[in-house]
């Protein structure tokens, strides 16, 4: 006798249970909106990052077409993975003295750990981290990027 | 009818060997069981690791120790920063620097943070593994709070990468604390959810209580520490008895159990997920004034020596061992990572329970592949 009530107050139990669980599920059937986080790909044209967000490796020009790297090659040393590969340039400046600059500032996104020791490394301030995160291409090729633009030069009074 | 039993056949050749991974949902990444069986029994297990062995030791030697942070961040990815707090305690051990107030305190607060987000991704997932769908919805929806916390400060989500040597990467953003503390209200509504859902309910029970039980001698003599070590009864919180960063200045309790079964090992991780809030509302309010890091040398160069630090992951205890020769990079990096002591006691428990049960028994190691393989 007594197994049997067991049993079936087991029975009541397990069932009890489960309608507890199927009480809180049910609540969000009817409050979807604090159960969704973020609807992506149709809120992309709205999408704001948070500006620390470490998207990619940038540097930033201003509307003269000027940035800050002088080429000393910190953020080189400073990469773990080889992300970051200076080429420099020997150029004579207007008073004819001969200076070191920048030529190409080659970044490789795909080698790239986002571990932000170059951003914080550059003595001048020269790069900065982008918030773009869709990096999708089909060549790789496509993810070795030169930072600085064509024809920009450095910017006046950054040593 | 009467049972009939193949008689010409010798034990051995009765075994079922069957392969379980690499790539099985429920090993959470490509850890390989060679389990064998007799009928629906677990009669062995042999994990076999290494399918994403990245050699990050072996790394470590040939970088300097600000680089190795972004190593280690992706050894226990669940736990990034409290990985990166290992290594970065351990170069300020050697160096002798005194780390301020405040650099400590976010630290303590990061660390809690982080293992609160680790182990609501391990509700989500062990009640995925037991059938629960629901169950990863509601994990992941909460864990993105904390991920969009990491996110406004660290610039990154899961993989930080916020700590370095001699204090942070950067101060705390402005909106940091208001956020922790609209977090904490948030999260103290929704726990008992998490109760009603999974941990009253009756097909949770019968697959859970009673399946895999760890003595505490078990756990000690295998080295289980974390949440699955203190199921069992073995006190080996570092937080309470090598107490680092500002955990000598909060009041928490340390969540022991003594049955030590699949069941226990989660209600310690649903405890210690009350007990972690309980540890950021008592920081948050009073962050000390001061600077985010210490002014170090371009170039850090430990004294020659050897060097050992340990922390409380969300997963056991994490040993950082450094030999240094004086130069730049380290002679030789040693982690002592919990995954790995934790996945040797897999056999051992699981040995006698059907194979439905060997993945709840997995599940509740909370095992992460490439902190074992490293």
């Amino acid at each position: 006798m007594r197994s049997i009530i067991e049993y079936f107050k087991e029975i009541i139990f397990g069932v009890w249970s489960l309608l507890k669980g199927m009480k809180v599920t049910g609540s969000y059937f009817f409050r979807p909106s604090t159960i969704v986080t973020q609807k992506y790909p149709s809120n992309r044209n709205d999408l704001v990052m948070f500006d620390r967000f470490k998207g990619e490796v940038i540097m930033p020009h201003d509307e003269n077409n000027e940035h800050k790297c002088t080429g000393c090659g910190i953020c080189e040393l400073n990469c773990p993975n080889g992300t970051i590969e200076i080429i420099s340039q020997t150029i004579v400046t207007e008073e004819g003295k001969k200076k070191k600059a920048i030529d190409k500032h080659i970044y490789r996104l795909s080698m790239c750990t986002f571990c932000g020791l170059c951003v914080k490394a550059c003595p001048s301030n020269a790069l900065a981290f982008g918030q773009k995160f869709e990096h999708a291409v089909f060549n790789r090729a496509l993810l070795i990027k030169q930072l600085n633009k064509p024809g920009s030069k450095l910017k006046k009074g950054v040593e | 009818m009467e049972e009939k039993e193949i008689t010409n056949l010798t034990d051995e050749h009765q075994e079922y060997v069957i392969n379980m991974g690499p790539q099985h949902p429920s090993t959470h990444g490509v850890l390989r069981l060679k389990v064998s069986l007799k009928g629906e029994i677990v009669k062995s297990i042999e994990p076999h690791i290494g399918y994403i062995h990245s050699g990050i030791e072996k790394m470590c030697e040939s970088i300097t120790y600000p680089q190795i942070i972004h190593l280690t961040d992706r050894m226990d990815y669940i736990s990034a920063h409290i990985n990166n707090e290992a290594v970065c305690l351990n170069v300020e051990k050697a160096l002798e620097i005194d780390i301020p107030d405040r650099i400590k305190v976010i630290r303590t607060i990061m660390s809690e943070l982080t293992r609160i987000q680790s182990h609501q991704l391990w509700w989500a997932c062990f009640g995925m593994d037991l059938g629960g769908l629901t169950c990863f919805f509601y994990g992941l929806r909460d864990r993105e709070k904390i991920l969009d916390i990491f996110e406004e400060t660290c610039g990154g989500r899961m993989i930080v990468s916020y700590n370095c040597p001699g204090g942070l990467m950067y101060d705390i953003h402005p909106n940091f604390q208001k956020r922790v503390k609209d977090f904490i209200k948030y999260f103290r509504k929704i726990l008992p959810e998490y109760d009603q859902l999974l941990t009253g309910n009756v097909i949770f029970h019968e697959r859970s209580k009673g399946i895999g039980t760890l003595t505490k001698e078990d756990a000690i003599s295998f080295g289980v520490t974390g949440p699955t070590g203190r199921a069992s009864g073995f006190s080996c919180d570092v937080r309470k008895h090598e107490p680092y960063s500002a955990y000598d200045r909060v009041q928490f309790k340390e969540i022991l159990f003594d049955e030590g079964d699949t069941f226990h090992r989660y209600l310690a991780r649903i405890d210690e997920m009350w007990e972690s809030m309980k540890i950021i509302e008592q920081l948050i309010d009073n962050i000390p004034e001061g600077p985010f890091a210490v002014k170090m040398k371009p170039i850090i160069k430990l004294p020659e020596g050897e060097y050992y630090q340990r922390v409380e992951t969300a997963r056991g205890e994490l040993g950082v061992f450094v030999i240094s020769d004086g130069n730049k990079n380290p002679y030789r990096v040693k982690f002592r990572s919990p995954n790995f002591s934790n996945l040797s006691v897999l056999n051992h428990i699981a040995k006698g329970f059907k194979i439905a049960d060997l993945v709840a028994i997995g599940g509740s190691l909370d095992l992460i592949i490439p902190d074992i393989d490293r």
